[in-house]
């Protein structure tokens, strides 16, 4: 049986899709079996992300409506072999997911991957709740502010109550909290909400910090997760993630300012 | 960010020419969503026939329909594989 692992924020544009991409790229870098979803019916964009945008030919919907099986919408990543990406439509309306197609499809992909990453839309809608009902792990993802911390206080509870481990009685889904954009120079200088601030409020473990970096936005322009960009320090800090993940106790990076003397402000570091 | 960091990025990786080059591609192939309905299926159909001869890519067939004048071109473009 494959593990369900949903990417979700309640906010959007806190880096979902980002993180989906990194964290998927990154189990099949280890040489686990994966395939990520886009749930965002109708305004899809892992597929950019990941650049396969151009290979896109049937989608989730058309699996779920029979118009298509799900070997010939699944789309092989050209990097790595272990790794298939499931675009969202980009036109059909959002009623074509249901509780019962969407499980069909899991099921399905179940038996081939032994992970499958779901990332989910913003927002509370159909979409965001069916990307997380299946779900077994599920990565909150929040930026250190006030809004996306609140975001993510409504999911974890979305989490607890509407999903199949809750409804059948089952062991919960194991939450666990990411941070991304985090900058610790505005974090010292008291702009920025400090790491400690978000766990308190949220009380998730917390399995990674993704720093603010360029590295995030030249990737995807690129259209290459940011994972493989693995001299920044947002790809270091999602292969740690990663291998937190699988269990790895890794002490997280990037939470101070880096004092620089002058040959490191020369050099770089 | 150290200077090196700085160069680096100066003279950079140029990801945005790309980034702005594969949204004209996506931008121009969503439009055509106000085209004839039928263009999504025909490509899948065609890429089907296609590789029926040829072992070829997602992205190999691309069809379009344009307006010129008082006629509507039906433009097809399909990319072998070397």
């Amino acid at each position: 049986m494959a593990r369900i692992i949903v990417v979700t924020s309640g906010k959007g544009g806190v880096g979902k899709t980002t993180t989906s991409a990194a964290f998927a790229m990154g189990l099949a870098e280890r040489g686990l079996k994966t395939v990520v979803i886009d749930f965002d019916v109708g305004l899809r964009n892992l597929d950019l992300i990941m650049g396969c945008e151009r290979r896109v030919v049937y989608d989730f919907v058309n699996v779920i409506s029979g118009d298509a099986n799900v070997g010939q919408a699944l789309i092989k990543d050209k990097r790595n072999p272990n790794l298939y990406v499931l675009p969202a439509s980009q036109t059909r309306d959002k009623e074509a997911l249901t509780i019962e197609g969407v499980g069909k499809v899991l099921e399905q992909l179940g038996e081939e991957f032994e992970f499958i990453v779901c990332d989910s839309p913003a927002g509370i809608e159909k979409g965001a709740t069916l990307a997380m009902y299946f779900a077994d792990d599920a990565i909150v993802v929040t930026n250190p502010e006030v809004s996306s911390v609140r975001d993510s206080d409504r999911m974890i509870g979305i989490l607890s109550s509407k999903s199949r481990r809750a409804e059948q009685n089952l062991e919960g889904i194991r939450e666990y909290l990411l941070v991304t954009r985090y900058s610790p120079e505005r974090v010292e200088r008291g702009e920025m909400l400090a790491l400690e601030d978000v766990q308190e409020i949220l009380s998730l473990d917390l399995i990674g910090v993704i720093p603010e970096s360029p590295a995030v936005l030249n990737s995807s322009n690129a259209g290459v997760p940011v994972i493989l960009d693995r001299e920044s320090s947002a790809g270091i800090a999602y292969n740690d993630m990663v291998s937190r993940y699988l269990g790895d106790d890794l002490p997280h990076r990037f939470l101070k300012v880096e004092k620089k003397g002058l040959l490191g402000r020369l050099f770089g570091g | 960010m150290g200077l090196l960091d700085y160069f680096r990025q100066r003279k950079g990786s140029d990801s945005a020419s790309i980034a702005k080059e594969r949204l004209q591609i996506l931008v121009a192939h969503d439009r055509r969503g106000d085209g004839p309905s039928y263009l999504p299926q025909l490509q899948r159909d065609l890429l089907k026939v296609i590789r029926k001869y040829v072992a070829v890519d997602n992205d190999a067939v691309s069809v379009s329909v344009e307006q010129d004048g008082a006629h509507e071109v039906l433009e097809l473009n399909v990319v072998l594989p070397d």
